[in-house]
């Protein structure tokens, strides 16, 4: 029943001691760290603050255009700026370690504003002093289930595959769920001592409508007491390898088969622990223990069902210490559900199950900033990922991953929303192949981004010149990422879904975090200098040919700028590995027939669907992504090209053409999470027909995106693997025009170019 | 007289209920025999009559409920005795091997029989001795039995009971009441495991659901925490125990309640949850355990049946099922329970014969299928 009673102390992990805290890496950027809060639970405290971090960005800037006519000069400059963005760092640690980590926060927290910090958890009282002692903060206490479903409603909203299904037996244990922009209402169930069933219905409003006594303290003080096994996961771990039949009295014992009248299998429980009822048999632990947890599991979750029922609902979280990251449970819990719902109702879990409540405390305190107007990302460099806490694993491994945890996210300098031209935003899902299933595309792209991360080291480098100690922060960068590349291969569910996309992000993460904010900046602005040279010969030759020829000059235009693309596999081996073909020279090759992607691809498409009458939003990305066109970069580009071509000039002008960002810096595209105003413009203009380009945006993701317009998906498909994968070569092109049933054309556009 | 004699069913007449942890056994004793039934009948069948009515103990294990007997009943145009006996099932074999002994099979009389032993014993039956069993359901049964007992009445009392003022242990007393108008009901039924049923009608019902946590749990569990041996003795003891040394409760996690969710410090928040700490493993006595376990099952069982009734829309909850033979615990905490949770809303239903009336069922059914043929 009351979730939390959580668990007594003397529970301290003794195999763990040996293991040392590196606070440093832990406990980052607490220079500016303010609003704390912390939930102390029966073995694990859970810390939150919130920070700013300083980073560089790569800005451009247009020169002075007066000045444009002199020959070699460049485009627009780049500088590197200082940014400041907010960040929520949430830590996981033993209680063992708590004073330890106050101590090191209390000598590296410089702010002093910070007065307060809040507290829930069955453990707060009991630190209170300490804490208070330690900081000099005023302890504040928030409700622990208040805190619980803050916290659950805002993972839900920000991190996209936060809950996941849990399949024990199937290729991928994790099944995670695509996010339902309305997360309302839902059922938490939260099984720590007892249990506690809550339904959530708004931000605001949820009720607890239920709840049992039998939960994970049952499971606890009744397996310590017949086991004589004192830890929580010893039980659980005996209870894996126990077999509950010796113990339980099935169907079959009594029936001697099936109860066929009713449905009822043979093997199905009719009285937890019927067959102990006798004095002279022994038991063994093992099989003890299994059986309790079969009752338990069974027994929470045919009360979840009856109040789903009840409720009428049918999403179910489920959380608390009893399930925290254990698959034994998870997989029980999952088999109940499922045999008292015949399926009906799928058992959720959540990532961050474990960070609920501090993430909760942290945003009642936090009410005056309003975290909740934002729109939050998990920051994948900073973050732990979900880890196994398998029975199997060695508990060398296990006590690690135990010892501490983090959860850094980002807080958006743009709202996010979904595109409002998806067809079924509940059921929409960017990624084309999840890698966490599919076992042979996932080793070839871990390897493919091994591979790969010589030339991004490299690249990293030459992109900082003038900055000395760029190699050194590149060669961090590079273990960071091989390190997570690692943990990938091994726990390809710790992130969600395993996707190029989420690879490619992570990458962006992780060389921002080593101030690595656009590794292309000064090839894309080489780029475009000359691309812009050849644009207005582009454009005339184009407007020489038939109506017919033209079409289809441009979309090759528009494909062939594609190919051109540093981060493709293909294309980098050609350009990187053979000396003698060198970098100018690839770009003279390739220049006369393609030219650069945005310039003499996608504006001559552009040019011609104004010059139609269409109106068209251009949508690029909002942050540096690999050599994508930023939407800064773009602004000055289209300006320039406006100044020598009258239809995009008239475009402008006319509010014909319109650049929005896109709201991402990734070079895939997620439609559920992009820029407000860009949907709010989509929606204004009555968009009617979306363009997709790109292998990032329409191969790797949205490849099956349905649009309740007409879209069009444009790319090349550079990656041979891929290509073999789809059936295809090398270099072939992907032109899928997709219209939905009963649709009239209107004359509207909206491109997003990669 | 004859021509009657013909339609009724040899006696003797048995209705058997074999579950998981028990046998029932209802006997007709027939009290209207004339002289000339006496003569005609069979030593063989007097001397079962005279062994089971002049007994009260069967072999080590077997007990007759002599306070539940129904006196002068009238059944199938016979009056007579319905008396009430059971054994464990672990005893089955002996069973049947009494019945080969005493050659029951040469009576040709139908053994009807229910639950699920009818099952898994009916080839012993007819290889050891010779019997072939009238299979029947146990829910059909239940439900049937259970109906003619509440219509005949407790010889001359009510059969059904419910506790007033359930809610205050000192003013809590039982109180007779009648089945009038007994559908819809949901009738739990406490055997080893525990099966809810909406009845509707006589012959209109469905299993709601079930669960593994029953009177076998109590029990098993009793036995590995106690090392007690029968459920007799497990009652014994959780009648002396405190449960709340074994349990959290609310306040001992809030120190009061938790007003939020309106939850009162007296309530359990965790079952067993005191038992997480070593100390209070080690000090804790086998009547706290016993107590702890009664009180978890019990409280479990009715949080599932409230939660069946309110989605069934049903305001009636009977409990029957020999997990509340001498088990006032449980039955005064399922009243309780019942009415805390509903805030007066449902009401716990009682009978006299708790686990019976599935043997009953299975004795109509005998005098049912001789009489239509």
């Amino acid at each position: 029943m009351a979730e939390c009673g959580r668990v007594d102390s003397n529970t301290s992990h003794t195999m763990d001691k040996s293991i040392t805290l590196p606070p440093d890496e832990i406990f980052r950027n607490l220079e500016n760290a303010k609003r704390f809060a912390i939930d102390i639970g029966g073995s694990l405290t859970k810390l939150a603050y919130y920070s700013t971090v300083q980073h560089k960005v790569a800005k451009v800037r247009s020169f002075d255009h007066t000045a444009k006519a002199a020959a070699g000069d460049k485009l627009y400059e780049i500088s590197m700026q200082e940014e400041v963005t907010a960040r929520l760092h949430f830590i996981k640690f033993e209680n063992a370690y708590i004073e330890t980590c106050l101590d090191f926060i209390k000598d590296h927290l410089v702010n002093t504003e910070t007065k307060v910090i809040k507290a829930t958890g069955g453990g707060a009282h009991k630190f209170k002093e300490l804490i208070e002692r330690k900081l000099g903060l005023k302890v504040d206490k928030e409700d622990e289930m208040t805190c619980l479903i803050k916290g659950c409603n805002f993972v839900l909203k920000n991190i996209p595959h936060e809950a996941f299904v849990y399949a024990k037996h199937a290729d991928s244990e994790f099944r995670f769920q695509t996010t339902n922009p309305d997360i309302f209402p839902y059922l938490l169930v939260n099984i720590g001592s007892g249990v506690s069933i809550v339904k959530v219905e708004s931000e605001d409003k949820f009720e607890r409508i239920g709840g049992s006594s039998i939960g994970g303290g049952t499971f606890w003080g009744l397996g310590a007491l017949l086991t004589k096994t004192k830890r929580f996961d010893e039980l659980l771990q005996l209870a894996s390898k126990g077999q509950h039949a010796s113990v339980d009295m099935l169907v079959k014992d009594i029936y001697g088969g099936s109860y066929g009248y009713l449905g009822l299998t043979g093997d199905l429980i009719a009285s937890s622990f019927g067959k102990s009822a006798t004095a002279d048999k022994d038991f063994s632990k093992e099989d003890m223990a299994k059986s309790l947890l079969h009752m338990i599991s069974n027994d929470i979750g045919q009360l979840a069902c009856l109040y789903a029922k009840l409720h009428n609902l049918s999403r179910v979280y489920f959380g608390g210490f009893f399930i925290r990251g254990h698959p034994v449970t998870m997989h029980t819990i999952t088999y109940s559900i499922n045999f008292f719902t015949k399926g009906e109702v799928q058992a959720l879990f959540l990532r961050h199950e474990g960070y609920l409540g501090t993430i909760g405390a942290f945003l009642k305190g936090a009410e005056e900033d309003n975290p909740n107007q934002y729109s939050w990302g998990e920051n994948y460099a900073g973050s732990s990922g979900l880890m196994s806490v398998s029975p199997d694993m060695n508990p060398m491994q296990r006590a690690r991953s135990g010892t501490f945890d983090m959860l850094e996210m980002d807080r958006l300098e743009r709202q996010l929303v979904n595109l409002p031209l998806l067809q079924d935003p509940s059921s929409y899902i960017p990624d084309t192949v999840d890698l966490t299933e599919d076992a042979l595309a996932r080793e070839y792209w871990l390897y493919c981004f091994e591979e790969a991360l010589d030339g991004v080291v490299k690249r990293a480098v030459a992109s900082q010149p003038d900055m000395p100690e760029a190699a050194l922060r590149a060669e961090k960068f590079r273990q960071k990422y091989r390190h997570k590349l690692q943990t990938l291969r091994q726990q390809p569910f710790a992130y969600g879904s395993l996707t190029v996309r989420s690879l490619l992000d992570t990458r962006e993460h992780c060389l921002n975090e080593f101030n690595f904010p656009d590794p292309y900046s000064k090839i894309k602005q080489r780029e475009n200098d000359i691309a812009l040279k050849y644009y207005q010969k582009a454009v005339k030759s184009l407007d020489e040919l038939s109506w017919e020829e033209k079409q289809f000059a441009l979309v090759q235009g528009v494909l062939a700028g594609n190919v051109f693309d540093w981060g493709a596999k293909a294309v980098s081996d050609v350009l990187e590995s053979d000396p003698e073909f060198g970098f100018e020279e690839a770009k003279r090759q390739l220049e006369d027939n393609s030219g650069v992607d945005i310039i003499l691809g996608v504006m001559p498409f552009v040019r011609e669907l104004l010059s139609r009458g269409t109106e068209v939003v251009l949508a690029s990305n909002s942050g540096p992504a690999l050599n994508d066109v930023t939407n800064g970069e773009l602004q000055i580009l289209t300006e320039r090209i406006a100044a020598m071509d009258p239809v995009i000039e008239a475009g402008l002008r006319e509010d014909r053409l319109l650049l929005v960002q896109s709201g991402s810096s990734s070079p895939c595209l997620d439609l559920s999470r992009l820029d407000k105003v860009l949907a709010m413009v989509v929606r204004e203009r009555q968009t009617d027909l979306v363009i997709i380009e790109g292998m990032g945006r329409a191969i790797h993701t949205n490849y099956y995106a349905m649009l309740s317009c007409e879209s069009l998906k444009m790319a090349v498909i550079k990656n041979s693997w891929l290509a073999d994968r789809l059936g295809g070569k090398l270099f072939s092109v992907v032109f899928k025009y997709e219209v939905p049933a009963g649709k009239p054309n209107k004359d509207c556009g909206a491109f997003s170019p990669s | 007289m004859k021509l009657i004699n013909e339609k009724k069913p040899a006696f003797p007449w048995f209705g058997m209920d074999i579950g998981g942890t028990l046998v029932k056994l209802v006997y007709f004793e027939p009290v209207d025999i004339t002289a000339e039934e006496e003569q005609e009948e069979v030593e063989n069948l007097k001397s079962i009559r005279r062994y089971l009515t002049s007994n009260v103990a069967y072999g080590k294990t077997g007990v007759r409920d002599v306070h539940l007997e129904l006196r002068n009943l009238t059944m199938c145009g016979r009056t007579g005795n319905l008396h009430f006996i059971r054994f464990p099932t672990q005893a089955m074999p002996r069973f049947i091997q009494m019945g080969r002994d005493k050659n029951f099979s040469s009576l040709h009389t139908t053994l009807c029989a229910t639950g699920g032993g009818a099952y898994k014993f009916e080839n012993e039956f007819r290889m050891m001795a010779d019997l072939e069993l009238l299979k029947l359901d146990e829910l059909d049964c239940l439900i049937r039995g259970l109906l003619f007992v509440d219509r005949v009445g407790f010889n001359g009392h009510p059969e059904c009971y419910y506790f007033q003022n359930p809610s205050d242990t000192q003013s809590c007393v039982k109180k007779p009441c009648t089945l009038d108008n007994p559908f819809p009901m949901l009738l739990v039924n406490i055997g080893s495991g525990v099966s809810i049923l909406a009845v509707y009608s006589e012959n209109n019902y469905k299993r709601v659901t079930g669960t593994s946590l029953g009177g076998g749990t109590f029990l098993g569990l009793c036995c590995l925490l106690t090392g007690c041996e029968t459920f007799e003795e497990a009652l014994e003891m959780a009648s002396k125990g405190d449960s709340t040394n074994v349990d959290k409760l609310v306040k001992d996690i809030y120190g009061g309640d938790y007003e939020r969710f309106g939850l009162q410090g007296s309530a359990v928040a965790s079952s067993f949850g005191h038992m997480m700490s070593k100390e209070k493993r080690d000090s804790i006595s086998k009547e706290d355990l016993a107590r702890a376990t009664l009180v978890t099952i019990t409280n479990n069982i009715g949080s599932i049946a409230r939660m069946c009734a309110v989605n069934e829309k049903i305001e009636r909850v009977v409990f029957v099922g020999n997990f509340l033979r001498i088990n006032t615990v449980s039955t005064k905490l399922l009243a309780y329970a019942m009415d805390y949770w509903s805030k007066g809303q449902l009401r716990a239903l009682f009978l006299e014969h708790e686990g019976y009336f599935g043997a009953v069922g299975a004795l109509m059914e005998l005098l049912k299928t001789t009489e239509d043929p």
